[in-house]
């Protein structure tokens, strides 16, 4: 969900799904589209998806190629390998120094960059429009071409520990909501954080990653997506042209992932002499749109608004700004659930305490506001008002190349038809009070919960001020 | 709300400046700048009728500078507050009006300006300039609303010193101008947060949010003449000025070696600089190819390329101008797990040597200026980004035609003068490096 005071920005709450190559800002995420993107889509006599998504405004172009491949494909005790490949991606190939495509993209004044996620890796160029055969070109080369230099992997081991070291073990929230997914799922490999455990980086070898790569990276196993001032006429030249070449390879079947049927409330907490802000978190393993009872991804959206969508929502409203009859209990509250996922997704509400009160005071606001939405207690004006939101963001992210270029390619990559980009905002429009109290009872039920504490390092002191 | 260009991170103070040095030059599409007027307020409009959005971003020139000593953090918490109620309507009224026509509204305070960030759907727009200027024009600070976001500062300043990174910039910032208000730390502190009283917030809305004080861009689907009329709907009545400020020009502080802040950490994070070159200077292009070759942005730099690439030392890695409206700096950021501390500040002085000593290739200069060039027509990829840019180039002075004008700047920047920068200006002695971590050994030896 949006609209997070202070600074823990977008890429914050995706952290843990999301690993990034380099620092980049992922702008608001919003969900698809609403059939302005007028994507279009085709295929390679290889296998290769091309989606185009025209942008005419645009002065710049986008060009992404995601794989089907994630942390979810690596090997038991190799995680973190489809982002530690992400990095060596850019370390050269046959024909191309290391660094060298950078160096090219920088030269046209363009931007490159890459990301991982559980269930995939992605790519991107944001260059000028004359740029994009040069872009295809070396995109195609690192497909087949890497090279694996033991030095280079050796030292890019160091830079993916430094990036493990700042976004993770440096922030003891990151390390709460790495633990906090680690017990949500019990078998999905989810369970694992995208950029890896510190002492599965350190094992990883040159034969490991190579494999991988050679395993998973092919054009029947990629989607390349254009964004900007192009037409599919002038895309598909290019792109047979390119990427058409290259040959279609056997692909092993991918694990499809499983979870028990969740039995057990879990609770966490990390001591941690760090900590000066508490911070509260409650986890409810969900579906998402291609996972468990999929038919509840749209209410659990329109539930997370009324929820915990910004200063007006029911969470922010009871704990942050309080009221007449109860003093505010916490200095932010929010509810977050992305349903783009292979497998089974989280909806979770977290809080941060105002210093000196008891979380058990939080919990029981929550837990109250919970009821309430199980049991269809939703206003018009407020069901409106949350639908009227989601459905602005979505054109707020069309206003913005990277943002279409990121929903449209996050879709497919997960299996979906442009179609259900396209009818977004209807299915949006369509959920009723009903939808949600019964998507509130299937899916926020305690024994799909992990709750997690990250308390105060001296709570006594802090209740003092 | 803090967002865009005045998140309180000092991150992306230096990312947004980076985004500066950028500036404009259009091999592709110009950008098609109108100036208009309204209530006595002028702007600089892009029209963009394809998509039902508009973008209004504005600054008001002084920020937190005009904090009062002992009252740090006052602009911030000022704009934090602006939409906390105003009018006849309370903080969850206003929240409300905003919400029901999903206009997002923020305004956020750094060292030279408070700034406001407004985006709607466009028939909401005229919706959208009368909450902005009832927050501008009659903000309420009621007593909760000022508790609560009081609240929310404080919780965040004390989280910012758990953070190395935020450790880390604010010691450098103190170091580099230990007798200007720009050594003092936007945010505040909780004792000055503590002493903010809500005549101290309505004094500075009355003395800051003045019309002389005032820079607007609006992007998106509006015609000239309605803007001209949301301009004088959102602005007009604002005071024409306010008591004058008077902050002086500094020149930062530099050479002071290593200094290392103690934060419980594994990771050390580094902030490190020296003065910089003025944006008036007309070295000024010289200087911002010579920065990009060094310190670059985006995975190409010779920063990069030697502490990443080469040692694998660390993740992220840049240098950058730092553009004030009252001093000019060099900063770089990077962070490095705790044992490998000292190497890092050897290779990074290495790096300024060289520059210093050898000074920079004809390729990399053609390789930055390209880049320089190039990137900037790149970059307007959303109303708001194209609204930040316009309100930047004001507030660099840089004129309507800066646009038209600077590919012919960057183009005209030689090996020569750019060497002769390389050792005028970048010196590995006047380095000052701020460590925030556990830093094995005697870092400062290094």
């Amino acid at each position: 969900m949006r609209r997070q005071r202070c600074s823990f920005g977008a890429l914050r709450r995706l952290g843990a799904a999301l690993t990034i190559i380099g620092l980049l800002a992922l702008g608001t995420a919003a969900s698809a589209a609403d059939g302005v993107f007028n994507a279009e889509t085709f295929e390679l006599a290889n296998g290769m998806t091309v989606i185009v998504v025209p942008q005419p405004r645009q002065t710049a172009v986008t060009h992404m190629v995601w794989y089907k491949v994630g942390a979810v494909d690596e090997p038991r005790g190799k995680s973190g390998m489809a982002h530690f490949l992400e990095h060596l991606m850019f370390k050269g190939t046959d024909t191309h120094a290391a660094g060298e495509f950078s160096q090219l993209v920088a030269r046209g004044g363009g931007r490159d960059n890459a990301f991982t996620s559980s269930d995939y890796t992605a790519y991107f160029q944001t260059v000028a429009k004359d740029q994009l055969p040069l872009m295809m070109a070396l995109e195609a080369d690192r497909m087949t071409g890497v090279v694996f230099e033991p030095g280079q992997v050796e030292a890019e081991r160091q830079v993916i520990l430094e990036e493990r070291h700042s976004r993770v073990d440096n922030e003891p929230e990151s390390l709460l909501a790495e633990q906090l997914n680690a017990v949500q799922y019990v078998t999905h490999p989810y369970r694992n954080p995208v950029i890896g455990w510190e002492h599965d980086i350190r094992a990883v070898s040159v034969d490991d990653l190579r494999a991988f790569y050679d395993r998973w990276y092919a054009p029947n196993n990629a989607i390349l997506v254009v964004a900007g001032d192009v037409t599919t006429e002038e895309v598909r030249p290019l792109a047979e042209q390119y990427y058409g070449v290259l040959a279609a390879e056997p692909l092993p079947p991918r694990l499809e992932g499983s979870e028990p049927p969740p039995i057990a409330a879990r609770q966490i907490v990390i001591r941690d002499q760090r900590v000066s802000q508490a911070t509260w978190q409650r986890s409810y393993l969900s579906p998402s749109y291609r996972f468990g009872e999929t038919k509840h991804a749209y209410s659990l959206q329109v539930l997370a608004q009324i929820l915990g969508g910004g200063p007006t929502s029911r969470l922010y409203r009871r704990l942050v700004v309080g009221d007449a009859t109860a003093a505010p209990l916490a200095v932010s509250a929010y509810a977050s659930y992305d349903p783009m996922n292979n497998g089974p997704s989280r909806f979770a509400v977290h809080a941060s305490p105002k210093p000196g009160v008891d979380v058990d005071r939080i919990e029981a606001v929550v837990d109250w506001e919970l009821d309430a939405m199980r049991a269809g207690e939703i206003g018009d004006e407020e069901l409106e008002r949350a639908k009227r939101r989601l459905q602005a963001d979505q054109t707020y992210a069309r206003d913005s190349l990277f943002a279409s270029a990121l929903n449209v390619g996050q879709a497919a990559v997960i299996g979906l038809p442009l179609d259900h980009v396209e009818r977004w905002p209807e299915e949006i429009a369509a959920v009723t009070k009903e939808q949600i109290a019964e998507a509130a009872r299937d899916v926020l039920a305690a024994p799909r919960s992990v709750t997690a504490f990250l308390p105060a390092r001296d709570e006594a002191a802090a209740a003092l001020q | 709300m803090m967002r865009t260009r005045f998140l309180p991170t000092p991150a992306l103070m230096v990312l947004a400046v980076a985004a500066l040095v950028a500036v404009i030059a259009s091999p592709a599409r110009a950008l098609d700048i109108q100036r208009i007027e309204g209530g006595g307020v002028e702007a600089w409009l892009v029209e963009d009728h394809s998509l039902p959005v508009i973008a209004l971003k504005a600054a008001f020139r002084g920020g937190a500078s005009l904090d009062p000593a002992g009252k740090e953090g006052l602009a911030r918490m000022t704009g934090a507050l602006l939409d906390e109620g105003a009018g006849e309507m309370s903080a969850t009224a206003f929240q409300d009006a905003l919400e029901d026509r999903a206009i997002e509204l923020g305004f956020g305070a750094d060292l030279d300006a408070l700034g406001v960030s407004l985006r709607a759907l466009s028939r909401d727009g005229d919706a959208a300039v009368d909450l902005l200027n009832l927050a501008l024009t009659r903000p309420r600070f009621d007593a909760d609303a000022i508790e609560r976001i009081r609240g929310q500062l404080q919780s965040r300043v004390r989280q910012a010193a758990d953070e190395p990174d935020s450790v880390a910039w604010d010691a450098y910032l103190k170091a580099s101008f230990p007798d200007h208000v720009y050594g003092r730390p936007v945010e505040g502190t909780l004792e000055s947060l503590a002493a903010i009283t809500a005549e101290d917030l309505k004094t500075f809305a009355r003395d800051a949010l003045t019309r002389d004080r005032l820079i607007v861009a609006i992007v998106g689907d509006v015609t000239p003449s309605d803007a001209s009329r949301m301009l004088a709907t959102a602005f007009g009545n604002l005071p024409l000025s306010g008591p004058s400020s008077d902050v002086p020009n500094v020149e930062p502080r530099t050479g002071l070696g290593v200094l290392v802040r103690p934060v419980e950490a594994r990771q050390s994070s580094l902030v490190f600089g020296q003065g910089g070159v003025w944006r008036d200077d007309p070295d000024y292009y010289v200087y911002a190819v010579v920065s990009r070759i060094f310190g670059g942005g985006g995975l190409t730099s010779r920063l990069f390329d030697a502490v990443r690439e080469e040692e694998g030392l660390a993740y992220s890695i840049s240098a950058s101008p730092m553009q004030l409206d009252h001093a000019a700096l060099f900063i770089g950021r990077g962070g490095t797990v705790n044992e490998r501390v000292g190497e890092t500040i050897d290779v990074v002085r290495r790096e300024w040597r060289r520059l210093h000593d050898e000074g920079v290739t004809a390729d990399e200069v053609t390789d930055a200026k390209a880049y320089l060039i190039g990137s900037f027509p790149l970059g307007l990829t959303s109303s708001s980004r194209i609204a930040s840019t316009l309100v930047s180039l004001q507030q660099e002075n840089l004129g309507i035609d800066y646009i038209d004008r600077r590919a012919a700047l960057i183009g005209a920047v030689g090996l020569e003068d750019a060497n002769r920068i390389a050792r005028s200006k970048f010196n590995a002695d006047a380095l000052t490096i701020v460590v925030a971590g556990e830093p094995d050994g005697d870092v400062g030896k290094h």
